[in-house]
């Protein structure tokens, strides 16, 4: 890096709204991108006039394969009444809409516009299994795909080599998804709001009013290590390990600092943003962290003038379990190798100090993967401003939150961090 | 072989031909499998080829239930899995590729660090004939 980054001007985040995520056969994506916008506007406090918006940028990523149609800005531009404002799509694989958020911010930081709309849109669960693999496998690297590799087995062996290196096991994966499933629990827009627990007991219940023998699990993990209840899917990830088929929308409204006060008098400002790239698993330096992360995270916080320890919250993107025990290292939230002993200690759980995917995480809210990356800094904006119900985190003062998302198998990583103040 | 583009098509070529080949800067030396036509070192654009001797060790793996169409029409699904992995060479780079010839039943046996050895897998016949590359233990 030459010099230290730095915009052009302030950028602040005055509203924010997601659709549910989950599978809706019934619903177009449009049309869920459509709830995330009326919820974002019932969020602005002094209200707006969506005239007043200059420009849309939209994630999307999947929906030239599965809904063969790519030209999403228009369609969405004019479904909420926008055109003829201009409206951009961002690809990024999985990362599609932070990277929407970034173009957002730029173009506000220099000067160019006023009032920002960023959010993404996906829809998939229309398509079968081996389809949205097949599809999802457009953002994989094509060395890897040839050799039988799938995203979940890419995610596999990296944890192989994490738990070679560092002494983990399948057990401190366990402890991730467990943690994901409890704070899923308590938000009512996940795909999947019901603990591990809750799963475990429905199962036991069905067994018992069907008659079938009943299983002997004592707790999550022993029901987690049942290959009957949870399947190996690309050792050692198996089903519980995985994020699911999402549709969903979200987005968030930037505009510039000088007019935030006709918007909101508690606004979140953007005070950092980063993004970086990186290589497939044979070129990579090493198979236990993402390259592009630790850019991207550099950049951001360069940019914040803030260190690790300052964040007081985050959504990192849990695609798989072992990739939240990485970028907790990544992030520098917790030194390499120890990010798997900080999730065992309960240090990420919502009453921690380090409270980490409270809304559910990839794994539980749904991976919409367009819509993921505003719908992380949904659940930001929720906590920051104390509104996010029986999830909201206990930290007193809580000003300083930051998202993390990522594309592809770590093609594209970013970490935008937002200061309430 | 000199004449060839340092390019994947030129190294899916040499797969089928079973050999294994990478691509060596002149200026720095910087070597690179598969090739590339860019030394991402210094930046030199003058390349050779360069045959990888086939031996290696497992630097990361995954043992794969649910596979893409090209693989389960080869036979594998839940019940038979297959493997694939990161091969560390003796050359100090790596390859992705298929691992044969470990217990896929069992993938908490593989152990990370088992040497390997280059193994050239041909499918299809003809204008439809793949190699993919593999790795057994030695």
């Amino acid at each position: 890096m030459r010099g230290r980054r730095k915009l052009g001007r302030g950028v602040a985040m005055v509203g924010a709204g997601m659709s549910k995520f989950g599978m809706f056969i019934d619903k177009d994506s449009k049309y869920l991108f459509a709830e995330a916008f009326n919820e974002m506007l019932s969020t602005v406090d002094k209200g707006m006039d969506p005239k007043d918006i200059d420009a849309l940028y939209l994630g999307n990523f999947t929906n030239d394969f599965f809904v063969h149609q790519g030209h999403w800005g228009p369609i969405i531009s004019d479904l909420i009444g926008l055109t003829p404002k201009p409206a951009t799509r961002t690809e990024g694989a999985c990362a599609a809409s932070a990277l929407a958020f970034r173009e957002g911010v730029f173009a506000i930081a220099s000067g160019f516009y006023d009032v920002v709309l960023v959010g993404g849109v996906e829809e998939m669960s229309k398509r079968n299994t081996e389809e949205v693999t097949q599809g999802l496998a457009m953002a994989a690297i094509p060395y890897e795909v040839r050799v039988g590799f799938t995203f979940p087995g890419v995610f596999g062996a990296m944890a192989t080599a994490y738990f070679a290196k560092y002494g983990a096991n399948r057990q401190h994966l366990m402890n991730v998804t467990i943690k994901s499933h409890n704070n899923g629990r308590l938000n009512p827009k996940a795909q999947f709001n019901v603990s591990i627990r809750d799963i475990m007991n429905q199962r036991i219940e069905k067994a018992k009013n069907k008659g079938d023998s009943i299983p002997a699990w004592r707790d999550e993990k022993e029901f987690l290590c049942d290959p009957r209840a949870n399947p190996m899917v690309a050792w050692p990830m198996h089903l519980y390990d995985c994020c699911p088929i999402s549709d969903g929308a979200s987005c968030v409204l930037l505009v510039a600092e000088e007019i935030v006060k006709d918007f909101t008098d508690n606004p979140l400002y953007v005070v950092g943003i980063g993004q970086g790239s990186g290589k497939g698993l044979h070129a990579k330096e090493d198979l236990t962290y993402f390259e592009a992360t630790r850019y991207a995270a550099q950049e951001a916080y360069g940019l914040a003038e803030l260190k690790p320890e300052d964040i007081q919250i985050a959504e990192v993107h849990d695609c798989f379990s072992i990739a939240e025990i990485i970028h907790l290292e990544d992030l520098g939230f917790f030194r390499p190798g120890e990010g798997y002993k900080a999730i065992e200690d309960g240090l990420t759980r919502l009453d921690g100090p380090k409270p980490i995917n409270t809304s559910g995480g990839l794994k539980c809210k749904g991976h919409p993967v367009g819509a993921t990356g505003t719908g992380q800094l949904v659940e930001i904006w929720k906590q920051l401003r104390g509104e996010a119900g029986e999830r909201q985190v206990p930290i007193k003062d809580l000003r300083i939150g930051a998202a993390h998302n990522l594309g592809g198998t770590g093609g594209t990583c970013t970490l935008t961090i937002l200061e309430r103040r | 072989m000199e004449g060839r583009p340092f390019n994947d098509i030129s190294y899916e070529r040499f797969l089928s031909e079973e050999k294994l080949m990478g691509s060596r800067c002149q200026n720095c030396g910087a070597l690179f499998v598969p090739p590339r036509t860019i030394c991402i070192k210094c930046y030199g654009i003058e390349m050779e080829w360069i045959e990888m001797k086939g031996k290696g060790k497992l630097a990361a793996f995954t043992c794969i239930a649910i596979g893409p169409p090209f693989m389960t029409k080869e036979g594998y699904d839940r019940k038979h899995p297959y493997v694939s992995g990161v091969v560390e060479l003796e050359e100090g780079v790596r390859v992705v590729a298929r691992i044969e010839g470990v217990d896929e039943s069992k993938p908490e046996t593989i152990k990370i660090g088992t040497p390997l050895q280059v193994e050239f897998l041909h499918r299809g016949e003809g204008e439809n004939l793949i190699t993919f590359l593999a790795f057994r233990p030695s």
